[in-house]
């Protein structure tokens, strides 16, 4: 059956294929569907088109009417509506979708303009690319080695310009590299709101310059790196660290907020060397808050816990499995789990499997920053909406753990769980945290980890798999980009097996196994399994939870369902 | 096939005597106890290396004594037995050669990996890695046969230099923008 095009497609030729794409299409899009490659620098799809670096000239044409009659002109030859050529190339990225339109990309007139822009462009460029972080990703690498002359007729001097330049804390500028496409610029006045970039000077000698007296130190500065079509800016901490042809590339997700940024670390032979935003329309566009790229040293920090101890001396996991669920049995009636908004998805079903099996409940930690309207938002758990759909929680936590001191004073709970949080940050005193047993999962020592009596060493985000649901209420997964440090250990075992020390059931411990236990019992997961998780992530149904006194507030792709709770 | 029977000749009476082959072996045996030598006391005495030779790859540094490896990491990518590995680092910006801003914090060529293709060579765009005339690697320990960079540079030594580009880089640099 042929589909009868929507009301709002309209149909163009691109190189003499038909397409039917939604009207006012950019034109590179509408090439891009049919498999044509339209090369530019200047246009960015999430960016106003400022139409700068004539890289994407191509031939347009509209079908013939007469003037007076509005009547088709026929051509005799082809007996098809005759196309009237613009004799001269118009740049498509300015182009969009009109009923009719005619585009060539793979004329003579064309190859010639393309030769002649990145001649243009290459005059000045200074030929770095055994030293610049770019190489390997760079556009002007690829398009001169695809629609370049090949060779250069060049024999007078390159232009000088600033090659060290400091435009912020993150972001360092190569002015020889730089194309002139005004990306960044469009970028901090357009997403950032921090509009402190422009061009000063004329012509070649032209150069990208931050505003007198400012620097480009917003929180998405660095976004700028990752739009550069060439070397010119590039990130500090990334300079000159390793050659991105060597970094393989896995997808993740920003941990920083319940916003859950999705983004793709960057590694080589189990070490990170940096992480990047990955395009999520729903989510994040193609941006990503500098914040969430330093992440990545949480994983060779120097705290790191790495030695499995029970009762502070060296044990291995059978040994300390054991013992916490004697500690745990021992105690039983007066158990107290806390839960933690950084687990994943997975994590947190088998934490409420165990306070289950301990006949208790849990509580989470809330961590409440300021949003930033863009991509942070207040909420710094990544995943407490998950904790809600696996009916880890009720109520959306509390900062402090008021209740748990109370009840550890009245010598209502002798022993506590403690999955990735410091009871010392949530408010309990050393003498509340001496006065009970605590079994301590975590990735980092803290005051927690040091009063505990039992600690297993587990895995940080980039280490494992799993998934996280976020503001939206989008399920998202990450993967493991890199082995775990020597010593930590998997969660999703240790929880399977800590459920059953303490006399609960049999649960998978394995990722996928574990899925088939979530589908079964939470009906919001039912459909859903880890492997056919789509990359962009799936929208599960929050209406349940829609009156729930969230602290989010708006931000890209989000409004909140509620008025955001008063943040204390 | 038919099967086609020989019949095995008699030997002659000289050939029974054994004289002329002895002879003949003797014969070549003193034409080779006459003959110059075709041999090298090995250690003592060395083989002439003919151009092109594929010997141990080496760092070289340039007629002003700078390090040519910037660490594009060309050689890495390119070694077939992934013999080379490279730390990058950038260079201070007071150091003479600031300029170039990137040079190798370590290189090191595991001599037990490397097969002598001279890829790394034929890849490297900064003419800094040559496979030259050094053919004898020893060592007890696997450690010993990794190249570390001071050793790399120690075998290259200094190699003539036609492009002088970092220099012309410099020179453009301190000149600027007016006419040249």
């Amino acid at each position: 059956m042929i589909a009868t095009p929507k009301p709002d497609l309209v149909t163009v030729n691109v190189d003499g294929k038909e397409i039917a794409v939604p009207k006012g299409t950019n034109v590179i899009e509408a090439a891009r569907l049919v498999g044509v490659d339209v090369p530019y620098y200047c246009y960015h799809p999430k960016l106003s088109i400022s139409g700068n670096c004539r890289m994407c000239l191509i031939e347009m044409g509209m079908p013939a009417v007469d003037p007076a009659t509005k009547a088709p002109i026929m051509d005799p030859a082809t007996g098809k509506q005759k196309i009237n050529w613009i004799p001269r190339p118009q740049i498509g990225c300015a182009t969009n979708a009109s009923p009719g339109l005619h585009i060539r990309t793979n004329t003579p007139q064309i190859k010639d303009c393309r030769e002649g822009v990145m001649e243009f462009l290459l005059v000045n460029h200074p030929l770095d690319c055994p030293i610049c972080d770019q190489a390997g990703e760079c556009k002007l690498q690829e398009q001169s080695t695809g629609y370049g002359r090949g060779y250069s007729r060049f024999i007078e001097h390159k232009n000088v310009k600033p090659k060290r330049t400091q435009l912020g804390p993150r972001v360092t500028l190569d002015d020889e590299r730089c194309i002139l496409c005004s990306r960044c610029i469009r970028f901090c006045k357009e997403v950032a709101k921090d509009d402190v970039l422009g061009f000063v000077d004329r012509g070649s000698y032209s150069t990208l310059t931050c505003y007198p007296g400012k620097a480009l130190a917003n929180n998405y500065s660095l976004n700028t790196v990752d739009i550069c079509p060439v070397g010119a800016l590039t990130s500090t901490d990334f300079r000159f660290k390793m050659r991105v042809w060597f970094l393989k590339q896995t997808n993740s997700i920003d941990t920083e907020s319940s916003v859950g940024a999705n983004t793709v670390v960057w590694s080589r032979e189990g070490v990170i060397y940096r992480i990047t935003p990955r395009q999520n329309d729903g989510v994040n566009d193609t941006w990503m808050p500098d914040s969430g790229r330093d992440l990545y040293k949480i994983v060779r920090a120097n705290d790191r816990l790495a030695v499995i101890k029970v009762n502070g001396a060296d044990a291995s996991l059978d040994e300390a499995v054991n013992a916490a669920g004697r500690l745990l049995q021992s105690a039983a009636g007066a158990v107290a789990v806390i839960g933690s908004g950084r687990s994943s998805v997975e994590e947190q079903f088998l934490t409420r499997k165990l306070a289950d099996a301990l006949g208790t409940s849990t509580q989470l930690v809330s961590r409440v920053g300021q949003g930033d309207g863009l991509l942070i938002s207040a909420d710094r758990n990544p995943n407490v909406r998950g904790a809600l759909v696996t009916g880890l929680i009720k109520d959306l936590p509390t900062a402090k753990l008021t209740s748990l001191g109370a009840a550890i004073d009245a010598g209502k709970v002798k022993a506590v769980v403690v999955v990735g949080e410091d009871l010392a940050a949530a408010g309990l005193s050393a003498t509340q945290m001496a006065k009970v047993a605590i079994v301590y999962l975590g990735t980092h020592a803290n005051a927690t980890s040091t009063a505990a009596r039992v600690v297993i060493p587990t895995l940080t985000v980039f280490e494992k798999s799993g998934t996280f649901v976020n503001q939206q209420f989008r399920i998202q997964k990450y993967l493991k980009a890199v082995p775990g440090v020597a010593g930590a250990q998997d969660d999703l075992p240790v929880l399977a097996r800590l459920v059953a020390a303490v006399g609960g059931p049999i649960l998978a411990g394995e990722l996928h196994a574990l899925w088939r236990t979530l589908a079964a019992e939470i009906a919001a997961l039912a459909p859903i399994s880890f492997a056919t998780l789509p990359e962009a992530g799936l929208l599960l149904d929050g209406t349940p939870y829609a009156a729930g006194p969230f602290v989010e507030t708006e931000s890209l792709h989000f409004n909140p369902a509620a008025k955001p709770a008063v943040t204390t | 096939m038919a099967i086609v029977p020989l019949e095995r000749k008699p030997l002659t009476f000289a050939e029974r005597t054994y004289i002329p082959q002895i002879v003949a072996g003797l014969k070549t045996t003193w034409k080779h106890l006459v003959r110059p030598k075709q041999t090298l006391e090995y250690p003592e005495q060395r083989p002439a290396i003919p151009a092109g030779y594929r010997g141990v790859p080496t760092l070289v540094k340039d007629p002003h004594g700078r390090e040519k490896c910037v660490s594009c990491q060309l050689c890495e990518f390119v070694c077939p037995p992934k013999a080379i590995r490279i730390t990058p680092g950038a260079i201070a910006l007071d150091d003479p050669t600031g300029h170039v801003e990137k040079a190798p914090q370590e290189f090191e060529i595991d001599m037990l990996r490397c097969i002598y293709c001279g890829m790394c060579q034929e890849v490297c765009p900064e003419e800094a890695i040559f496979l030259q005339n050094q053919f004898s690697m020893t060592g007890y320990t696997r450690e010993e046969m990794v190249n570390r960079k001071a050793r790399l540079y120690e075998l290259g030594g200094t190699l003539p230099d036609t492009h002088f580009k970092w220099d012309k880089k410099k020179a453009a640099e301190d000149h600027g923008n007016a006419l040249h």
